[in-house]
């Protein structure tokens, strides 16, 4: 394995090889096909470079691990506003998630919804490419326009097209006061057309979650307010008002265990350890039960009002199938190596746009060594 | 500024040109004479003129196509146009160029309120986006200060932003999908309704790339319901120091206003002066304004008072009422027309940490009187985009190169201390040339490398953005 410690000897290692290199942070979240070569490290590229809570911005080398970001931003009352996912439980990994490995592959949680992904708060990028150059674009401020925005063509892109060295954010402070209200017993659209509710109002509703099968056995909706104190007790009045019609439901006020509740549906607690596949769906929120009527025996949890639809297939299903006359896109985030093969872990894309990801591949990555064949 | 001489090739086949674009639109769609292409000129950076070889106004993504396959064929450069409201140039015209106008596309496509997106055809303009939706209490957050006339097609060209984006955002954080016609004739689909892009996020890059990627057609946007209401507080320092470091104990604070502008003396006086709004004359203004019920601005104003009361404020104005709102906004929205009636000026939008307002002010200070020129600043402080306005006189020979010369240090001096060229305007051709101070040879050449996967032949919006310098093999091939 390499482990280079600086940009500089990164690049040289890139340089240096016309062999194919596997990426990675901290290898816990192994999302695609197993790729043949050596793999490159950049977990000993590792520690937060800025921490400027009075403008909002962070900035850390790519191996730092999100839990040292988290630390650091907890300590000044701040925190990553898109949530990311721990996939280590869902995919049955260990070691250390690094932020580079966020940004790598986008991962962003529930409150997506209200705060953007994580390529949102993503202010800029220092990476190296297939050439070996090292390459910026973007910076620490929140707003830049100055050129292109290869920011966001980076976050996603899975070390295809180049191997991150450092990211900068913009954070967010805490929340002072948060809280759940729980609706039972609705049906997948009931459950959808009350989320939906919920994030047409004023409420500034930061999580919204569906289980068709809660802890004890029956449907659970779970709306998250966050804020001051006063304000969320305020808008949870006004929300549990405007949502009369889909019961009474309950609030839950504790931080731990709305903390918990909602760390489940970020990583996905309830698939971890059971057998079957896992598929990732994004549609627009109201096509999710049709998304989930169509995947006949899976078992589903819809996150993001129910836009995001997780689902847990017999193996070797092709979801995929199910999203026929829905726009959307299905990742399959955990199978076996063959099913992977077969079905393909990233959605397939119409012709042309196809062909452009072709076309920056071969310019970011002319030699075809960062990852080759993960993402097409 | 320079741009790059005409093709006289192009210019002698005029005739042909236009005879195949009218084949394919409508006669009134086809603009080219002379007298009438002038209206094509220039955008909102009016120091810089030159009419177009002709100007079309296709009315939908088949008839954008067909223009682009005739233009791709002819190796005519094309020049994609929103509303012309560009501050940088980004719409500037050569005389070889086809102007595509998208003013004619300005439909509702679809509106989803279960689903929080509105489909628009792009020469709809920002402000009348808000206006389909806002009988149903939703609005459109990016709002640029053009949003009257400003269309979404040049919004999205420009990632454009706004007072507001502090809490929702600038264009590329509500633009969930777009229709986009690439130069050769192709149309291509990224993102849609739902959320995050399936592969690389070419939605992501399109937005921002200043239309030299393709022409987008068509754009679903995220709306968001109304809060209930807003209001502003008008805190007013003896020193940009102190107002910087209120700035930052309120965002430390963890409240999030929805909006935090700043004016400077020099610009507070003009806008008194003009709109006569009862500003007080200090050296620093804020106003500062939150959203929710009526309870929840009251604790949040109360908060942000009680952080800038620490400050020793020379004047602190808590808004009770609309109408005391609207007054303590009617100053800050009046400041450009207020500097303008003073003067010709140039509005900058370079972006800086926001620790670094304080020496940035007083560097311009001390280079307005170096150059002697005066700059007033208003800006969106709790993001840090700064827009210094510097006045000089049109008539006066050499003054626009002064201004623009005194205008390039200031960027720098905003990239030097860890900020950029531009927050929300654009590179265009006004900072073209800057870019180098901001980004490495190989930076820019990767930036490069991405439009020529889009446009090998480098005929969209072509002499924008890079260096000519840089830029001129490729513009040449």
């Amino acid at each position: 394995m390499m482990t280079p410690k600086s940009e500089q000897e990164l690049a040289e290692a890139i340089a240096g090889t016309d062999a194919p290199l596997t990426v990675r942070g901290g290898g816990t979240r192994p999302i695609g096909r197993a790729l043949p070569g050596q793999t490159l490290s950049v977990a000993e590229m590792s520690g937060i470079t800025l921490h400027e809570p009075g403008a909002l911005t962070l900035v850390a080398q790519a191996g730092t691990p999100v839990a040292e970001i988290e630390a650091a931003l907890a300590a000044e009352g701040q925190r990553l506003a898109f949530e990311p996912m721990d996939h280590r439980g869902l995919l049955g990994t260990t070691g250390t998630p690094t932020i580079g490995g966020v940004v790598a592959a986008n991962v962003s949680g529930p409150r997506r919804i209200q705060v953007g992904a994580c390529r949102d708060s993503l202010l800029g990028v220092r990476f190296v490419d297939g050439a070996g150059r090292v390459l910026r674009n973007g910076g620490r401020v929140m707003k830049n326009v100055t050129g292109y925005d290869l920011v966001k063509l980076i976050a996603g892109s899975y070390g295809t097209l180049g191997v991150l060295t450092e990211v900068s954010f913009k954070v967010l402070p805490a929340a002072e006061a948060v809280g759940t209200l729980r609706l039972h017993g609705l049906d997948d659209r009931r459950a959808v057309a009350a989320m939906s509710a919920a994030l047409g109002s004023p409420c500034e509703v930061s999580g919204a979650a569906h289980l068709p099968r809660g802890a004890d056995g029956r449907p659970v909706t779970m709306l998250r307010l966050e804020g001051f104190a006063d304000s969320v007790a305020y808008r949870m009045g006004r929300m549990q008002t405007l949502l009369g019609s889909f019961g009474d439901g309950e609030i839950d006020r504790d931080a731990e265990s709305v903390a918990a509740a909602w760390r489940a549906i970020r990583d996905v607690e309830a698939f971890a350890g059971q057998p079957g596949d896992v598929w990732r769906v994004s549609v627009k929120p109201s096509d999710g039960p049709a998304v989930a009527e169509a995947l006949d025996g899976a078992e589903v949890i819809y996150d993001w009002g129910g836009g995001l639809v997780w689902a847990l297939t017999p193996e070797g299903t092709d979801a995929r199938a199910a999203l026929a006359g829905i726009g959307g896109h299905a990742t399959l985030v955990r199978a076996s190596e063959d099913t992977r093969a077969r079905l393909a872990v990233f959605h397939p894309e119409p012709a042309p746009v196809a062909a452009l990801a072709a076309g920056l591949r071969a310019k970011f990555d002319p030699r075809g060594v960062l990852n080759p064949g993960l993402m097409g | 500024m320079e741009m790059p001489a005409p093709d006289q090739k192009i210019l002698s086949r005029k005739d042909a040109v236009v005879r195949r674009l009218q084949a394919v639109l409508p006669q009134d769609a086809v603009i080219h004479d002379p007298a009438e292409t002038r209206a094509y000129e220039c955008d909102a950076l009016t120091a810089y003129r030159c009419p177009p070889l002709a100007a079309v106004l296709p009315a939908s993504t088949e008839e954008v196509a067909a223009v682009l396959r005739i233009c791709h064929e002819e190796g005519v450069p094309v020049v994609p146009r929103g509303a012309g409201t560009s501050l940088a140039g980004g719409a500037l015209p050569t005389a070889d160029c086809v102007i595509l106008g998208v003013a004619r596309m300005t439909e509702v496509l679809e509106t989803d309120y279960a689903n929080r997106f509105i489909r628009v055809q792009t020469g709809r303009t920002n402000l009348s986006v808000s206006g389909a939706v806002e009988e149903e209490g939703f609005f459109y957050a990016p709002d640029p200060s053009s949003q009257l006339a400003c269309a979404i097609a040049g919004n999205v060209a420009m990632n454009s932003g706004g007072a507001h984006c502090l809490k929702y955002g600038v264009t590329t954080n509500n633009l969930l999908g777009v229709t986009m016609v690439l130069m050769d004739g192709t149309v291509v689909e990224l993102g849609g309704a739902h959320l995050d892009a399936a592969g690389y996020d070419l939605l992501g890059l399109v937005c921002g790339s200043e239309g030299q990627l393709g022409v987008v057609t068509e754009a679903t946007l995220r709306i968001l319901r109304k809060p209930e209401g807003a209001r502003p507080v008008l805190i007013g320092f003896d020193s940009n120091e102190v107002a910087g470091h209120c700035v930052s104990d309120i965002i430390k604070a963890g409240v999030l206003p929805v909006a935090i502008e700043f004016m400077d003396r020099p610009c507070i006086r003009a806008t008194e002066a003009f709109a006569h709004a009862g500003y007080p004359d200090c050296e620093a203004l804020l106003i500062v304004e939150v959203e929710g019920s009526e309870a929840e601005i009251d604790a949040q104003l109360g908060m942000i008072s009680q952080i800038a009361r620490k400050h020793d404020p020379v004047e602190l104005r808590e808004s009770g009422s609309e109408e005391e709102s609207a007054r303590i906004w009617l100053g800050r929205k009046s400041a450009f027309g207020a500097m303008g009636q003073i003067n010709d000026y140039m509005c900058l939008d370079g972006t800086i940490p926001v620790s670094a307002l304080p020496m940035v002010l007083r560097r311009i200070g001390e280079m307005s009187r170096e150059f002697g020129l005066d700059v007033g600043n208003v800006f969106h402080a709790g993001d840090g985009n700064m827009h210094p306005l510097i006045l000089y006189d049109a008539n006066k020979p050499g003054d626009l190169e002064l201004c623009e010369r005194f205008g390039a240090e200031i960027l720098k001096l905003c990239v030097e201390v860890g900020g950029c060229l531009t927050g929300e305007h654009g590179v265009g051709i006004e900072k073209r040339d800057l870019m180098v101070h901001q980004y490495g040879a190989e930076d820019l050449e990767i930036q490069m490398a991405v439009k020529d996967v889009f446009d090998p032949h480098w005929l969209l919006n072509p002499a924008k953005v890079f260096p000519l310098q840089a830029s001129q093999g490729r513009r040449a091939a």
